[in-house]
């Protein structure tokens, strides 16, 4: 008998796991194809093992480039686990890791010694507004009218601010349900940053999680919040663009700094990223840039690397891999729609790889 | 009970082993006690600057704003109770229900293989019910949510109970249910090992006192589990407390205290498992915080739970079975 039970509950746990592996496996749906290179390159010598971990917005794409550099230089194993820019930075840090990925930039309590460290940019990618409103497409919003939606201040899709940015639309009388991340995220970070840069009537100001309303409600990660917005009719959100687009949401058209209204595209980002400063040490701010082709609320992402990392093997190693990511691997890019630097940023991008003394 | 076998041991030997024994148990009972102790200091030493900082206030304010660092867990711990005393008012009853008709009704050969069911549910990582949970429930309820807002949200007092529902559903409400799904097999299983040892004497008895069924199991059943039964609860109610994910993913991840059962909240687990990766500084330590808080409170629900169970076995001493 209970033996019985035993094997039962081994049975389920198995096809469940089974399950949970099958589900993964969708999520990571590797596009098929990618740059084939040519045989023999610089790359193909790289031998050893890198760990690394941090932000889990970029995760797609540098997955996508490390299988794709195994097939380059088998020798090479490169680790890299999702697990949030702060944690990552922490793991950093501590030096458990050789390098790190990070969406936001180092703070003083982040536990990362201010001097040993450089900035790589690497991608970048546009949040999109998504939206599920049934008889609306092509809905247009401003870094305002977005606020208010977002702080609850509007409460009904026919409220005469969103009527005023969608001139000759007709939108129905129907209840804003507003989805946000529930977890500690930087694409929370950098949407409410964008809002704090563009939007004079956004109190909630910016961080990983913020004190969203009430009325709101809060889905895990990307998916989560999709997935509010797909089941609620009227419901809007934030979402990374690859899982947006997989989800099969319309996209909000956002107002940018000259006045245009964008839809979140790779070219919008691109155009933001060539329309935003860049500071000394190689940061920059994407969000609510110049350009009419700018789509406002684009994201950064960076690689920490060690200034000195005393084993000369292993600096040669980072090197080798993050080179391999900022210049063949981008050709990865867009299948994960993620925006590739524009070549003024890559080549300071690469500049910064000669700084790490080994 | 005269075992010849025993004198093949010789005596010295038999004696050092004992102590051996002796020393092993202690050390592994004394070895749980030290990691429940070292868990408790550590985390209030990681927890100590958001103490510091807010004093009594992280205890009694509801503001969580990592935005300006402000952090008040009282909000959190509303939600845990609300969740779990839902969860409780659905599972015990349900639960009782399943373990009389396990104990008392039920035909023999459907026992074993009802037992199985129930421990099964008990094997489904709590997970798959969270997702179960945001993909087939919460959107199911939210209409139902709808029609007794309707319906009951204009009565006074109690309307307050059926305020407006949040949109897609996930709400105290939706994590109560799940939760409650989720303690069943728990308070299930433990209660019906209470039934089993009431004596049949006593069962036998009230029947020839002309007792119906029911009467038979109020008047010889109830009163001699009682106290086994409080046990079951409690062992469910610290699961319910403690429950993470299924209720992270379920419950809406909005901080407010409110009446309103179908609005969405947040409970001391889920709020860590959510925020928790992305944290940095005096938010972590509010975490770990929010931690030693729940581990306090779970010790002493589980305590309880013992000193009740204790209570009930040594009253039932004596009692032939």
């Amino acid at each position: 008998m209970n033996r019985n039970v035993l094997s039962g509950r081994v049975l389920v746990g198995v096809a469940v796991a089974a399950l949970a592996l099958a589900g993964c496996g969708d999520n990571n749906n590797t596009p098929g194809g990618g740059g084939t290179t040519a045989a023999g390159n610089e790359f193909a010598s790289l031998s050893g093992t890198l760990k690394a971990s941090g932000a889990s917005f970029p995760n797609t794409y540098y997955q996508e480039v490390i299988t794709e550099l195994k097939t380059v230089a088998p020798g090479l194993t490169v680790n890299y686990n999702s697990i949030g820019s702060s944690a990552g930075k922490k793991e950093f840090g501590q030096g458990l890791t050789d390098f790190a990925g990070t969406d936001s930039t180092v703070k003083d309590t982040d536990g990362v010694a201010m001097d040993s460290f450089l900035y790589v940019p690497t991608v970048a990618a546009p949040i999109t507004v998504s939206y599920n409103l049934s008889g609306v497409t092509d809905l247009q919003l401003s870094p305002d009218t977005l606020a208010k939606i977002f702080q609850t201040d509007i409460k009904n899709w026919n409220d005469p601010a969103i009527a005023a940015d969608n001139p000759g639309k007709t939108l129905p009388n129907k209840a804003i349900t507003v989805a946000h991340r529930s977890d500690g995220s930087g694409t929370t970070n950098n949407f409410t940053k964008f809002l704090v840069a563009a939007a004079p009537s956004w109190t909630l100001k910016s961080g990983d999680t913020v004190a969203w309303p009430a009325s709101t409600t809060g889905g895990a990660k990307n998916t989560g919040v999709a997935q509010i917005v797909k089941q609620a009719d009227g419901g809007i959100g934030y979402i990374d663009l690859s899982d947006a687009k997989d989800s099969g949401l319309s996209f909000a058209k956002i107002k940018n700094k000259d006045g245009q209204f964008v839809a979140p595209t790779l070219e919008g980002a691109t155009a933001a990223l060539a329309g935003a400063t860049l500071k000394d040490d190689m940061t920059y701010d994407p969000l609510n840039a110049a350009g009419a082709q700018s789509y406002p609320i684009t994201a950064p992402t960076y690689i920490l690397v060690k200034k000195s990392y005393g084993d000369a093997a292993k600096a040669a190693l980072v090197k080798g891999f993050v080179k391999y990511l900022l210049t063949e691997g981008k050709t990865l890019a867009a299948e994960v729609s993620f925006a590739v630097l524009p070549d003024s940023i890559q080549q300071k991008a690469l500049a910064q790889l000669d700084k790490i003394t080994g | 009970m005269t075992d010849t076998r025993i004198s093949l041991t010789t005596k010295g030997g038999g004696v050092r082993a004992d102590r051996l024994f002796r020393f092993s148990a202690l050390a592994a009972g004394l070895l749980v006690l030290a990691i429940l102790a070292l868990i408790l200091v550590t985390t209030s030493r990681e927890a100590w600057p958001v103490f510091a900082d807010e004093g009594l206030s992280f205890l009694t304010s509801k503001t969580w704003d990592p935005a300006s660092n402000e952090f008040g867990a009282l909000a959190f711990v509303y939600g845990t109770v609300i969740v779990s005393l839902i969860s409780l008012l659905i599972a015990v009853p349900v639960s009782l229900g399943i373990a009389l008709f396990l104990t008392e009704l039920a035909p023999r050969r459907l026992r074993a293989p009802a037992v199985t069911v129930i421990d099964l549910l008990a094997a489904i990582p709590s997970v798959v019910f969270g997702l179960w949970g945001i993909l087939v429930v919460a959107p199911a309820l939210y209409k139902l949510y709808q029609a007794l807002h309707d319906t009951l949200g204009g009565v006074p007092v109690i309307g307050s109970l059926f305020g407006t529902p949040v949109g897609g559903g996930r709400s105290f409400m939706t994590a109560g249910i799940i939760l409650a799904i989720m303690i069943i097999p728990i308070i299930t299983s433990i209660s019906r090992e209470v039934f089993a040892t009431v004596p049949s004497s006593d069962k036998q008895a009230a029947y020839a006192l002309g007792a119906t069924r029911w009467e038979m199991i109020k008047g010889a059943v109830f009163p001699h589990s009682f106290g086994g039964l409080v046990g079951a609860v409690m062992l469910g109610l610290g699961r319910a407390m403690g429950e993470t994910i299924a209720v992270a993913l379920t419950i809406g991840a909005a901080t407010q205290i409110t009446p309103n059962l179908f609005a969405g909240g947040n409970a001391m687990p889920s709020v860590i498992v959510l925020e928790f990766s992305e944290s940095t500084g005096e938010w972590t330590a509010a975490l770990i915080g929010l931690g030693v808080f729940l581990f306090v409170i779970t010790v002493l629900v589980n305590v309880l739970a013992r000193l009740v169970v204790n209570r009930a076995e040594i009253r039932m001493k004596g009692a032939v079975a």
